[in-house]
């Protein structure tokens, strides 16, 4: 209740990412990160309903009953998700093709009702519009890593297919690094998803263990809360 | 008097694990040695290339976890590890798919799940199903014997090939491979002809191609040599070789045309070095008697599922590797009574 608005943003990006530290929604996660396009697709679509949805949550926190608010929560998702379908469907046709059912299937990512029951439902429209901005760009954030993680490895390129996201410039965009057949498959597997998010989430733990092992200076003992709780 | 006293334990059995870990090396080599005279100096550059390379990343791996990097590079598990990984793919495999094999193998499959005794894995396993997925077309070019008596590449120009990718001028990918016999009777069934058409072609022996029955039956040699040393024990290697051909049997009186006879299924491809080699590890295999005879028989009946109608040629990995999975329940489930405690192990 008394966290900060930094403390939000920095728990929907780093201490509670939803995909390295909740592990939530990673159905979309490991299915849609093939490449970065998909991933930044994907990731786009679940920061606007995350926001949306966190803010009717938050809005509407007075009038739902406890004993049927789930349904209600899943109401508003389902909403907003269809909302988005339509607008992918009219706007960006090739790439609403490319990621198929699962832009439907944003509704069942955990992560957003978990952000609605944990947080949108006890706190203020803008805090609650914020977690939802600060969990998306978390999660978007991890879907694009393991998508620039694969699509490098498995198939030499970068920004694949950027067309259907930015438009026809967006051809220009691609990096080629290596011709596609010398390209390691595995990464374009289920498999792949797997070890990229296991080694993704051993980098965090590592850095985490480096931060902690710091020493912290002893010498200002009063900047330690201005960097840390500000 | 005195008597002098001391704690357990009292006798000391005369092998460490390297000591095990050396006595399954020197039964591979009668089986690789075969395996270099029929498909060529690669099998042996494949092989010291594997271990060369499992080595130093198994030392690498342990330094960076800060353990002692000699005490453990000696136990000679790592060497095992990238033999066995070599044997499993072909022989003139470009360096890389070596390179990467090798370091799933050690990296992720041992090290990464805690290292020795830890992994639930196979880690040559491991190691061969990445690249088997990963590179499918590296991993079907099994030279023939003939092809290389023409061609006659020599230990330089096969040690050039591996590590360019490419063969020596004037030589053809097509002219040195051809189809392993699994795969030849997966094609030739699916396109029409029986099995007793595919067996009466010239390269088939008595069950198999030749050079593979011939290296089974080394490899047969090895593994009856480890069971006499008492290094593995009868029922992982019995019960899935049994299995596999009661099952192949089973469907091959069934329809003859259309199915391969259990002494092809069991002379093609890795059951033989399988049987007494791969899924026999310490590590990742079940430890019960029951449980040994279970996994086994597992194994077996994987491997003539995946083979008959799965999507790869071979299926010893794959049947290894899913069977690993439920070793720890197999063992849960068949713990032996121990003496003086009723069964369900409790009072």
């Amino acid at each position: 209740m008394n966290s900060t608005y930094l403390d939000i943003i920095r728990e929907g990006l780093w201490t509670n990412n939803p995909g390295l530290v909740q592990l939530l929604g990673l159905c979309p996660l490991l299915a849609i990160s093939g490449t970065v396009v998909n991933a930044l697709g994907l990731g786009i679509a679940t920061i606007v309903t995350l926001v949306v949805s966190n803010s009717m949550v938050s809005l509407l926190r007075e009038y739902v009953r406890p004993e049927i608010r789930i349904p209600v929560y899943v109401l508003i998702i389902a909403s907003a998700v269809t909302a988005i379908e339509l607008v992918m469907n009219a706007w960006f046709h090739g790439l609403f093709l490319v990621l198929g059912i699962f832009i439907p299937l944003i509704v069942t990512n955990c992560a957003i009702i978990g952000r609605a029951e944990a947080f949108a439902s006890r706190n203020s429209v803008p805090r609650a519009a914020l977690d939802g901005l600060a969990m998306g760009v978390g999660f978007t954030g991890v879907l694009v890593a393991i998508g620039a993680l694969r699509e490098v490895i498995g198939q030499g390129s970068l920004l694949d297919n950027a067309h259907l996201l930015f438009g026809e410039w967006g051809r220009e965009l691609r990096i080629e690094i290596f011709p596609q057949e010398h390209g390691f498959l595995l990464a374009l597997l289920p498999p792949g998803a797997f070890l990229a998010m296991g080694l993704l989430i051993a980098v965090k733990n590592l850095i985490d263990a480096r931060l902690e092992a710091k020493p912290i200076p002893s010498g200002a003992p009063e900047s330690q809360p201005a960097t840390s709780h500000s | 008097m005195r008597f002098r006293t001391c704690t357990s334990p009292h006798l000391i059995p005369g092998h460490s694990v390297g000591g095990v870990m050396r006595q399954v090396l020197y039964a591979l080599v009668p089986g690789t040695l075969a395996m270099t005279w029929f498909f060529g100096w690669g099998v042996l550059v494949n092989v010291s290339l594997a271990i060369l390379f499992s080595v130093l990343f198994e030392a690498l791996m342990v330094a960076a976890r800060g353990r002692p990097v000699l005490a453990t590079l000696g136990d000679s598990s790592a060497i095992l590890a990238g033999w066995l990984f070599a044997l499993a793919i072909p022989p003139l495999a470009p360096v890389w798919v070596l390179l990467i094999g090798t370091a799933f193998a050690i990296v992720v499959a041992k090290h990464l799940y805690g290292g020795l005794g830890y992994n639930p894995f196979n880690p040559a396993m491991v190691g061969y199903v990445v690249v088997l997925v990963s590179f499918p077309r590296e991993l079907s070019l099994w030279p023939s014997p003939e092809g290389l008596t023409n061609a006659s590449l020599s230990f330089l120009q096969t040690l050039q090939t591996t590590l360019t990718g490419r063969l020596p001028d004037g030589m053809e990918w097509d002219a040195i491979t051809r189809a392993s016999p699994l795969d030849m009777m997966r094609e030739s069934i699916v396109s029409g002809q029986t099995v007793t058409e595919v067996t009466r072609s010239p390269l088939f022996g008595s069950f198999s191609q030749t050079e593979w029955e011939w290296a089974g039956n080394l490899f047969l040699l090895g593994g009856l040599w480890l069971l006499y040393r008492r290094v593995i024990t009868w029922h992982i290697p019995v019960s899935m070789l049994l299995t596999l051909a009661t099952v192949a049997g089973v469907f091959w009186v069934i329809d003859p045309d259309y199915f391969a006879s259990p002494a092809f299924h069991v002379f093609s491809g890795a059951a033989i070095i399988g049987a007494f080699f791969i899924a026999t590890d310490p590590v990742s295999a079940a430890t019960t008697p029951t449980g040994r005879i279970l996994f086994g028989a597992g194994i077996g009946l994987l491997t003539y599922v995946i083979r008959t109608w799965g999507g790869y040629p071979d299926a010893v990995a794959f049947a290894v590797l899913l069977m690993n999975m439920v070793a720890p329940t197999l063992d849960h489930y068949t713990r032996p009574r121990i003496f003086g405690h009723s069964r369900d192990g409790h009072g």
